[in-house]
């Protein structure tokens, strides 16, 4: 079956890199060459500085996650067959933060500051999405 | 140069009008709009402040489409002032401190603020739209909801402070407790135990159906002037001694230090501004489109000790007769979620005393609390 969830309807040239880098499986993120700052998601500009130089940093990927739900109510019809599915709120080590969910663990396993690393889940041809795993000790 | 202080007790709110929300609750209407309902809270509100149409040259509507609708259909065709705020609850409290300022500063001699939402009858559900920022992202992965966010924020309080939802379950039922007391609010009549809580279907685990607001159908206005004019109306006016406000704007809604900056922020302004403290007030209208957000705000302007609401809100605290009722109408989980509108309408009966068996005894000064992605905060007294 085709994949129905949402995914992004269209990419801005600014936002292409981040899509372009989790296709090759890899989390790239804009650095601002100014100050140092790493953020997400894509604007033109380093939120912090305001600098418009920066390069799309290679990042780990490992991250801890702050905080999860299981989100039991239906809102998106294409997670029905998922519910009770969870969705986790990782931060990165470079800062950043994202939500995204778990492969390779139960909902009732994942804690708070829990080590994560990415998972590249190849949904589509065209899109990548970063999930997470529990990281490798 | 100005100073917070010179604004207090300069304007009050010297009319308010509600409509029937337990009757609302009851009866859908697709067809039902948002003007008609704002209307009649309007006209409510005239009539309590002893006001004509003609009085008003002030108006501004939220989650009202038009201001240029609304006004047509009131026959105000030449207001001095008029405007739309965003129909987001954070709005609520900014559509009085806009009001207020007009007033103040002679812009408008009496201001009407009018809500109306016709959500439940068009089914509004509050999640699985498409968001901004990095929120956008979320859905790729079921994330959605203002619920969720909450449920996010109270999972990492849970985890900092090792505890459970002992707080949601006292503030939620307390506000049950109060509804008995309030025929127009939906849960009138419907008593909540500990049982039914911890028994409820989750929707964003941790967060259950009791923990959420009753989307509903509804209207309330309120009408803002001097204190000099409020002097000559019909009811005793209920002033506004202060106000102050903090945005904690970033990619998501939950906030990582669970609103705690923001709410020392605005506490550090408020009271001085009002020129009152903490120990002062008699009782509390805190937003609660979640019950989380709640335990934040009373954690957040110094009620309860940080990481100790849990403990601090048992044993009837904040109930009607305990050291800090709130939520005395019912509040958004067991009245109606009129988005803090009718929180301030609530306030605003309690310092007159007209609460029947739901006043606050010997109410003088009471707080509203809203804490979102801008926490907006008033101090009213009689």
């Amino acid at each position: 079956m085709a994949y129905d969830k949402p995914l992004p309807k269209k990419v801005s040239k600014l936002e292409q890199p981040f899509w372009d880098a989790l296709k090759k499986h890899e989390v790239r993120l804009q650095k601002c060459s100014s100050c140092g700052h790493t953020w997400f998601p894509a604007t033109a500009l380093c939120p912090r500085c305001l600098s418009p130089k920066y390069e799309w940093a290679k990042c780990s990927g490992k991250g801890k996650v702050f905080s999860w739900v299981i989100f039991h109510q239906r809102y998106f019809k294409s997670f029905e067959k998922d519910i009770p599915y969870s969705v986790v709120w990782v931060e990165l080590e470079e800062g950043p933060m994202f939500y995204s969910n778990m492969v390779g663990v139960k909902n009732e396993e994942i804690r708070c500051d829990m080590p994560v690393e990415a998972y590249f889940d190849d949904v589509t041809d065209e899109f990548t999405l970063l999930k997470f795993k529990p990281a490798k000790s | 140069m100005v100073d917070a202080r010179d604004f207090r007790d300069k304007t009050a709110i010297v009319g308010v009008g509600t409509t029937d929300f337990r009757a609302l609750y009851r009866d859908l209407d697709p067809e039902r709009s948002a003007y008609d309902l704002g209307i009649q809270a309007f006209k409510a509100a005239l009539d309590d402040a002893g006001l004509k149409k003609e009085d008003i040259d002030g108006l501004l509507v939220s989650r009202i489409p038009s201001y240029g609708r609304t006004a047509t259909m009131l026959g105000l065709p030449n207001l001095k002032n008029v405007n739309v705020t965003e129909g987001g609850g954070r709005q609520s409290g900014l559509t009085l401190q806009i009001a207020a300022n007009w007033v103040y500063s002679g812009l408008a001699n009496y201001v009407a603020c009018m809500y109306g939402n016709n959500g439940r009858s068009v089914g509004a559900t509050y999640g699985g739209g498409e968001a901004e920022g990095a929120g956008s992202y979320g859905g790729f992965f079921g994330m959605t909801s203002p619920g969720a966010e909450l449920a996010m924020m109270w999972r990492r309080y849970q985890h900092k402070y090792g505890v459970g939802k002992e707080a949601l379950a006292a503030i939620t039922i307390a506000h049950r407790k109060h509804a008995a007391f309030n025929p127009n609010a939906v849960m009138y009549g419907r008593p909540l135990s500990l049982e039914d809580y911890m028994n409820a279907r989750f929707i964003a685990e941790p967060l259950c159906l009791y923990d959420y607001c009753l989307i509903n159908d509804g209207g309330v206005c309120f009408i803002v002037t001097s204190a000099e004019r409020a002097k000559a109306l019909k009811k005793p006016p209920v002033y506004i001694s202060g106000t102050a406000t903090c945005s904690a704007l970033d990619n998501f809604y939950a906030q990582e230090d669970l609103f705690e900056a923001p709410l020392a922020s605005i506490a550090s302004r408020l009271y001085p501004a009002a020129g009152v403290t903490r120990k002062d007030i008699d009782f509390a209208e805190i937003y609660d489109n979640f019950t989380p957000t709640v335990a934040f705000g009373l954690e957040g302007y110094g009620f309860a000790p940080k990481g100790e609401v849990t403990g601090w809100v048992q044993g009837g605290r904040i109930e009607l007769g305990g050291e800090l009722p709130i939520g005395t109408s019912g509040a958004h989980t067991s009245e109606s979620y009129m988005q803090g509108w009718a929180l301030h309408v609530e306030t605003v009966r309690q310092l007159r005393g007209e609460c029947g068996e739901r006043q606050v005894k010997g109410a003088e000064i009471g707080q509203y609390i809203c804490t979102a992605p801008i926490s907006v905060s008033h101090i009213f007294r009689r």
